[in-house]
């Protein structure tokens, strides 16, 4: 387990829908140059959680703190002032307008007059794009008209541009091909070397065995438990998806069960 | 498309390989392009059919005239479309609004300020800004925090507003405005005159020059691709051509020979050989500035911006912080606003108010931003685009009025080519993508 101080730690989470307890009294944290894999199968209360993280969500309970200091989060904004920034699973891109619009969208960058500085918007975004996605060029047409994998550069842009310390991604690999998978594997790893603490929410084990240093795993809005990488099998991570049970408490039968 | 040979090698550096086609070169938007084109088409053709009497300055300055109500709206219009909303009260408020300056001027405010105040146009008009910028606060709260569609909203502001009008007037037309006033309404009395005219050309081509020389430097500080200066130089010149060119045809509109000799006789002028020249009309001069407005606050304001995101997409836009609802009713605040200046130039065309005051311009107005290429799927649409598109319409009517074909038939080309424009629009944009 990683020492000191967490940078971010969600404590006692619980957020219903109705009578849907989504994410249930689920507590996890993140320690920074970390990269933490949030798994479990559909509807576990992945998104969910992180969402109150992001401000998307308000949770019915529950403290979240960074650098150990007790924060609230009730807007997307609030996470943005402390230094959360997340890639959602959709990008979260409005397609019809242009990349740096996009990168910059809700926190543009002004002239003096309060006018919008587009050429200024418009180099940043160049720059940012040098380091994750040297072949982008298409800095002016709207974002529908660009490739999938393009498109997530640009959704990555937008997390990373305002010096993200805590980056959450929702399923960053699952619409790219695997040539485009590969470089966001790599800015990952980057970005977790600059000491970027990120959350991975994914559904591919592969993904999160490759990535992740420690992982978090969730059933029926539960916290089935968190494992450090090195000690587990995927054998065992997948019963803990499936099935809900640690590796220590797992028997013969539950891996026959498993393996069907 | 057509390949250009002429282009000249990358001069600086950023300077993006040599464009492909004449159009891309000059980064002209397609749309409005296309919409330039058609209205040319409209109104040659027009002149063929008529042996050219329609092109004569008379109704050109007419056409111009007719279309700046409906213009002045559609530009509000399109904000509102492109952010998946639709305003159908917009006739009503222009009726209610229009009123209320007949009220003021006719009724109320002489007996405050005296009949000839120079204060009183702008008294009553300051009201009725007030008022349609009120009755938009309004509508846009239910629309955008309580969440009921703007379709129902708007709707019911339809028939509450015409009723208003009913209630508050009693059946009659109210008139006369004050004469300053009527100078929104054009005529050879609200015209700013031939040497005004040429001074605001003037200072329009000045205008365009400094603009396309300030965002040619602002990308070579940045070291970003340039347009090529043959294309620079070629969209300057034809834009202040095409500015010149309508002062020159607002000029060659002149004062009936009566009413400019009492003119002159007033003012102390003398009436050049060939009449005296008219000048562009004063609501010309206001539709001219509202589209200035517009499109920087379309496309200059953080505003503008947040309600092109709002339409492509509005969780994300939610998501990125952007407080959606507020956005939503700023976009209803200035439709009401536009409609009261839209009212202003109504009743002053008028010279007073009748009952039936922008009853039917919902459906111009709609119908002028989405030939201007305004899509309803929201996110698509610009204000030059709306304005052209009421031209057309304008254009249109006019010219089918002038052949003397009845106002139902006219109607029905109206429709005709509103559902033909987006058809059309729709083809383009599919093959595009």
């Amino acid at each position: 387990m990683p020492e000191g101080v967490p940078l971010v730690e969600l404590r006692n989470m619980n957020v219903s829908f109705g009578g849907v307890h989504a994410v249930n009294n689920v507590t996890v944290d993140l320690y920074p140059g970390e990269i933490l894999g949030l798994v479990g199968g559909n509807g576990a209360g992945k998104s969910t959680l992180i969402k109150t993280l992001s401000g998307a969500q308000k949770p019915d309970s529950g403290e979240i703190f960074i650098d150990g200091e007790p924060v609230t989060i009730h807007s997307p904004m609030d996470a943005k002032h402390l230094a959360v920034e997340t890639i959602y699973q959709t990008l979260a891109l409005a397609d019809n307008i242009d990349a740096p619009s996009n990168v910059f969208l809700g926190r543009e960058i002004l002239t003096p007059v309060r006018t919008l500085d587009d050429s200024a918007m418009e180099d940043a975004t160049r720059k940012v794009m040098k380091r994750l996605n040297p072949r982008f060029e298409n800095f002016t047409a709207p974002v529908e008209s660009l490739s999938g994998g393009q498109r997530q550069s640009v959704a990555i842009a937008k997390a990373v541009q305002f010096n993200a310390r805590i980056l959450i991604m929702d399923e960053p690999t699952a619409a790219l091909g695997p040539a485009e998978t590969e470089v966001v594997r790599g800015l990952m790893r980057q970005l977790k070397e600059e000491g970027i603490g990120i959350f991975l929410i994914s559904h591919d084990i592969h993904d999160v065995f490759d990535l992740a240093d420690r992982i978090s795993v969730m059933l029926q809005g539960k916290l089935v438990g968190t494992v450090n990488k090195a000690d587990v099998t995927m054998d065992e991570v997948l019963a803990m998806i499936i099935i809900g049970k640690l590796p220590e408490e797992i028997t013969e039968t539950d891996l026959e069960q498993l393996h069907g | 498309m057509t390949r250009v040979s002429t282009a000249p090698p990358a001069q600086a550096e950023g300077e993006v390989p040599p464009r492909r086609s004449l159009l891309r070169a000059l980064e002209i938007d397609l749309r409005v392009f296309g919409m330039v084109v058609a209205l040319v088409v409209i109104l040659v053709g027009f002149g063929l059919l008529t042996d050219g009497r329609f092109l004569r300055p008379v109704n050109m300055v007419n056409l111009a005239v007719q279309s700046v109500s409906v213009a002045i709206i559609a530009t509000g219009m399109t904000m509102v479309i492109v952010s998946r909303n639709i305003d159908l009260s917009v006739g009503s408020i222009v009726g209610v609004v229009g009123m209320t300056y007949a009220v003021l001027m006719a009724r109320i405010l002489p007996d405050y300020l005296g009949f000839d105040s120079p204060f009183l146009w702008l008294v009553a008009l300051a009201i009725g800004i007030a008022l349609g910028a009120l009755i938009g606060a309004v509508q846009g709260y239910i629309i955008a925090y309580i969440g009921v569609p703007s379709f129902v909203v708007t709707l019911g502001g339809l028939l509450i507003f015409r009723g208003a009008t009913w209630l508050v007037t009693r059946g009659v037309t109210i008139s006369p405005v004050d004469p300053t006033f009527r100078l929104f309404g054009g005529g050879p009395e609200g015209s700013i005159g031939g040497p005004a005219s040429w001074i605001v050309g003037g200072l329009a081509c000045g205008a365009i020059i400094a603009l396309l020389a300030s965002g040619r430097n602002q990308r070579r500080k940045f070291g970003f691709p340039l347009r090529p200066m043959w294309a620079e130089a070629l969209i300057g010149t034809v834009s202040c051509l095409a500015v010149l060119g309508l002062v020159w045809l607002f000029n060659s509109y002149k004062w009936p020979d009566t009413l400019a000799q009492r003119h002159a006789a007033e003012t102390g002028i003398t009436i050049p050989p060939g009449g005296l020249p008219a000048g562009v009309p004063w609501p010309v001069i206001v539709l001219l500035g509202v589209t200035l407005v517009m499109n920087f606050v379309a496309t200059r304001r953080r505003f503008g911006r947040y309600v092109f995101a709002i339409g492509g997409n509005p969780e994300a836009s939610e998501l990125a912080g952007i407080n959606t609802r507020r956005t939503i009713m700023k976009t209803f605040i200035l439709i009401g606003v536009l409609c009261a200046i839209s009212g202003a130039v109504a009743t002053a065309r008028l010279d007073g108010a009748t009952l039936d005051l922008g009853e039917g311009y919902e459906l111009y107005v709609i119908a002028a931003a989405v030939i201007g290429g305004t899509s309803f799927a929201g996110g698509i649409g610009t204000i030059s685009g709306a304005v052209l598109g009421a031209l057309v319409m304008s254009s249109l009517a006019y010219g089918l009025s002038f052949m003397g074909l009845s106002s139902p038939i006219q109607d029905i080309f109206a429709g005709i080519v509103l559902i033909v424009a987006v058809a059309f629009d729709n083809i383009n944009r599919r093959r595009k993508l």
